[in-house]
């Protein structure tokens, strides 16, 4: 039996990744770098999903998203960790269960 | 003219009452004085072409009320009586602006006391002059406020406070009546404009009104219930309670408002619908009772009492009483010729007693005063005129009128006129005996106020001086004008025009034996040597008297016990209502189930929604994820399938 890797191994592959950040946004309880490096994950599966896309239809603009993602992502992970030293040097933790200042 | 005189005191009172404190004390009295001595002027001018001249005045403002067939007019009019207490309300007014100034001189708020000084007689004036009887309740009511603001006008005061009130309360039930007449008279009549409602009496002398299920005459029940509104303004034995609290205001106050003008409004209304009254034989009949009791019973109270504002307060109520009564015995002229010199010398014994309080320094038991007569001569002398006039002592103002009242009762023939001349010739007794009761204890005998007081003993300043000369004036002449050109005894209906009822002719006046007038006056002399004697000689009699009469004496002592048969028949039962409707009504019911119970309830609501907000990015996170799955649930099963 010949296996093929095709559109539909990607897909359930950029699923699964997308659903590996998602859980770990929701159950990181220690630490915010750990949300951080998920929210990583999930558009990492993204990007994979825009390349499986791209690969499928030959459609470059697929690829070419990619890259700004990948931009968009570095910048926002500069800002993410930038925000973490400036809010460690504030309140000295970063756990997540002491950042709570939006309790209603 | 007549726009004139009414208005300028209103504009003194928007003046001295809105910039008033910023021009400062002097400007504001300059201003309600000055603009008062034009409305008198003015007032006097009117008077000489109205009853001179025979040029009545009549000017209709602007349109009031225009609904269906209610047509009424703001419209002032001058006739007869209009000008005689157009006259009255102004020289006495004028001479309280006066007197005010010295009097009030160490008060903090001067202009807003001379502002309520000219609203109230703005008020009056209105009341005197409306030409329909709604414009006279508009004035009614308006005299009513600036009483109520001028007895409270030592607002810090508690007493003052409680007697403000107590004042719009009693006055609010004889309302209740005047508002009932009015409607009555709405519906009998369906004008409220003052001569048609005489013109065409008349016509409806045989209707009848049910009521509670009893035919009453109409004409019988209009007269009754306005004779009830004019029982709260004028004091009236049963709405009376009010009127020696009202003392609690400046004695200004006392003279112009619960003295001279005001409580006569009562006396006015009646004289003013006394067509009317004329064909009410039974109201007539109700008022002569009413009218001479409180003549007696005021005159009993004034007897026992040691406050000098006091005793003048129910000497007021008795004199009403006597005005009330000849109203009743068809004596109209002879009621306004009483109430014009009883302006007079009423006004003239307040601002006279103002003047010995002032001297002694604020003190007003007469217990505390005495001997002082020698260091206030020219007080002392006024005192002699407004007493003398009071009791009714020939050559002075208060004998003609009460001369005529007394002969009036006499000539009605009726029981109750025979009632009210019993009553009333007591009454003239009793008067002559506590206003020199007043004079002695206040002005004789040993010193009884301390060193202090009596070292800084002073007579008034000039300006509360000349309003008493002004009042002695017209307390001494006051009686010989009129009854020099016969205005209000000889030649009644020449005079007044038809404007009141004049059934008694001069004809009939002549055929009263002169005994009537002589035991008055011999009963005013015996009052005036007892009163004398009670309280320099035989000093011991009065205590005497009082110990042996005690029973007596205490129920006078305590006025009758109306205050506290009111306090228990309906002060307490009305409080402890108001408590439950306070307590339960509007505290649990309204505000429970109202706003409170609906503020809680969305605080409430608010609290629990505001749980889900733990803070925790995580949670939200999983609400939006789970958002998300559940949406995408619905979308490809349900809404797709």
């Amino acid at each position: 039996m010949e296996l093929t890797i095709g559109l539909n191994h990607y897909l359930f592959l950029s699923g699964a990744l997308f659903s590996l950040g998602l859980t770990g946004v929701i159950v990181a309880r220690k630490n915010v770098i750990i949300i951080l490096m998920s929210v990583e994950l999930m558009l990492l599966a993204v990007n994979i999903n825009f390349v499986a896309f791209s690969a499928y239809l030959s459609d470059l603009v697929g690829q070419v998203f990619v890259m700004f993602i990948l931009t968009v992502a570095a910048a926002e992970a500069a800002i993410g960790l930038a925000i973490l030293v400036l809010y460690y040097r504030q309140r000295g933790t970063i756990e997540v269960a002491d950042i709570s200042t939006m309790k209603g | 003219m007549l726009l004139e005189a009414v208005f300028s005191p209103l504009v003194g009172f928007v003046l001295s009452g809105t910039i008033g404190q910023r021009l400062g004390k002097q400007a504001s009295q300059f201003i309600t004085c000055g603009l008062m001595f034009f409305s008198t002027l003015l007032a006097c001018n009117i008077a000489y072409n109205v009853i001179g001249l025979g040029q009545e005045e009549a000017f209709t403002l602007l349109t009031w009320i225009d609904v269906g067939d209610m047509n009424i007019s703001w419209a002032l009019k001058a006739d007869v009586l209009s000008s005689v207490m157009l006259v009255v309300v102004t020289v006495v007014s004028l001479c309280v602006h006066i007197y005010s100034i010295g009097y009030m001189e160490h008060d903090e708020s001067v202009p807003r006391f001379m502002a309520y000084l000219s609203l109230f007689t703005f008020m009056m004036l209105m009341l005197v002059t409306s030409d329909n009887l709604l414009q006279l309740f508009f004035g009614w009511e308006g005299v009513g406020l600036t009483s109520y603001l001028l007895i409270g006008y030592w607002y810090n005061k508690d007493s003052a406070n409680a007697a403000s009130i107590k004042a719009f309360l009693m006055n609010r039930v004889g309302d209740l009546g005047l508002v009932l007449g009015l409607g009555l008279i709405w519906v009998t009549f369906e004008t409220f404009e003052i001569s048609g409602i005489l013109g065409t009496a008349p016509t409806y002398m045989d209707s009848q009104y049910s009521l509670f299920g009893m035919e009453v005459r109409t004409l019988e029940l209009i007269c009754i219930f306005l004779f009830i509104g004019a029982m709260g303004k004028s004091a009236q034995l049963g709405l009376h309670t009010w009127l020696p609290d009202a003392m609690e205001g400046p004695t200004p106050v006392s003279a112009l408002i619960h003295a001279a003008t005001m409580v006569t409004a009562g006396v006015f209304l009646m004289v003013r619908m006394s067509p009317l009254l004329e064909l009410a034989p039974v109201a007539r009949e109700v008022i002569t009772i009413v009218g001479a009791t409180t003549a007696f019973f005021a005159g009993t109270i004034a007897l026992t009492q040691f406050d000098i504002k006091r005793v003048i307060a129910y000497s007021t109520c008795s004199q009403l009483g006597y005005m009330f009564f000849a109203i009743g015995v068809s004596a109209y002229s002879a009621a306004m010729f009483h109430l014009v010199t009883h302006a007079f010398f009423k006004a003239l014994l307040f601002l006279g007693s103002g003047s010995v309080i002032h001297a002694l320094s604020d003190e007003q038991d007469m217990r505390k005063m005495g001997g002082i007569w020698k260091y206030i001569p020219q007080t002392y002398a006024m005192m002699w005129i407004g007493s003398l006039a009071l009791a009714g002592i020939p050559f002075f103002a208060g004998y003609y009128s009460k001369d005529l009242i007394l002969e009036a009762t006499w000539l009605s023939g009726s029981w109750t006129g025979k009632y009210a001349l019993i009553l009333g010739l007591a009454s003239v007794f009793m008067t002559a005996f506590y206003s020199w009761r007043l004079l002695w204890m206040t002005f004789h005998g040993a010193p009884r106020a301390n060193e202090q007081v009596m070292g800084h003993i002073h007579e008034a300043p000039m300006s509360m001086m000349l309003p008493l000369f002004v009042l002695s004036i017209g307390s001494i002449f006051g009686g010989y004008v009129p009854d020099l050109y016969g205005w209000f005894s000889t030649h009644a209906s020449t005079f007044w025009h038809s404007v009141i009822a004049t059934p008694i002719t001069h004809e009939a006046m002549e055929t009263v034996p002169h005994a009537v007038g002589w035991t008055a006056t011999a009963l005013a002399l015996s009052g005036i040597a007892v009163g004398i004697l009670f309280y320099s000689g035989l000093s011991q009699v009065p205590g005497f008297l009082a110990r042996v009469f005690k029973p007596l004496y205490l129920f006078f002592y305590n006025k009758w016990y109306f205050d506290e048969l009111y306090e228990s028949l309906f002060i307490k039962r009305g409080f402890s209502l108001g408590q439950i409707l306070w307590k339960k009504g509007d505290g649990t019911i309204i505000d429970g189930y109202g706003p409170d119970g609906v503020s809680g309830l969305s605080y409430r609501l608010a609290g629990r929604a505001s749980q889900v907000q733990s803070g925790y990015i995580y949670h939200y996170a999983f609400a939006m994820a789970a958002g998300l799955v559940l949406l995408s649930v619905w979308y490809l099963l349900i809404r797709g399938g």
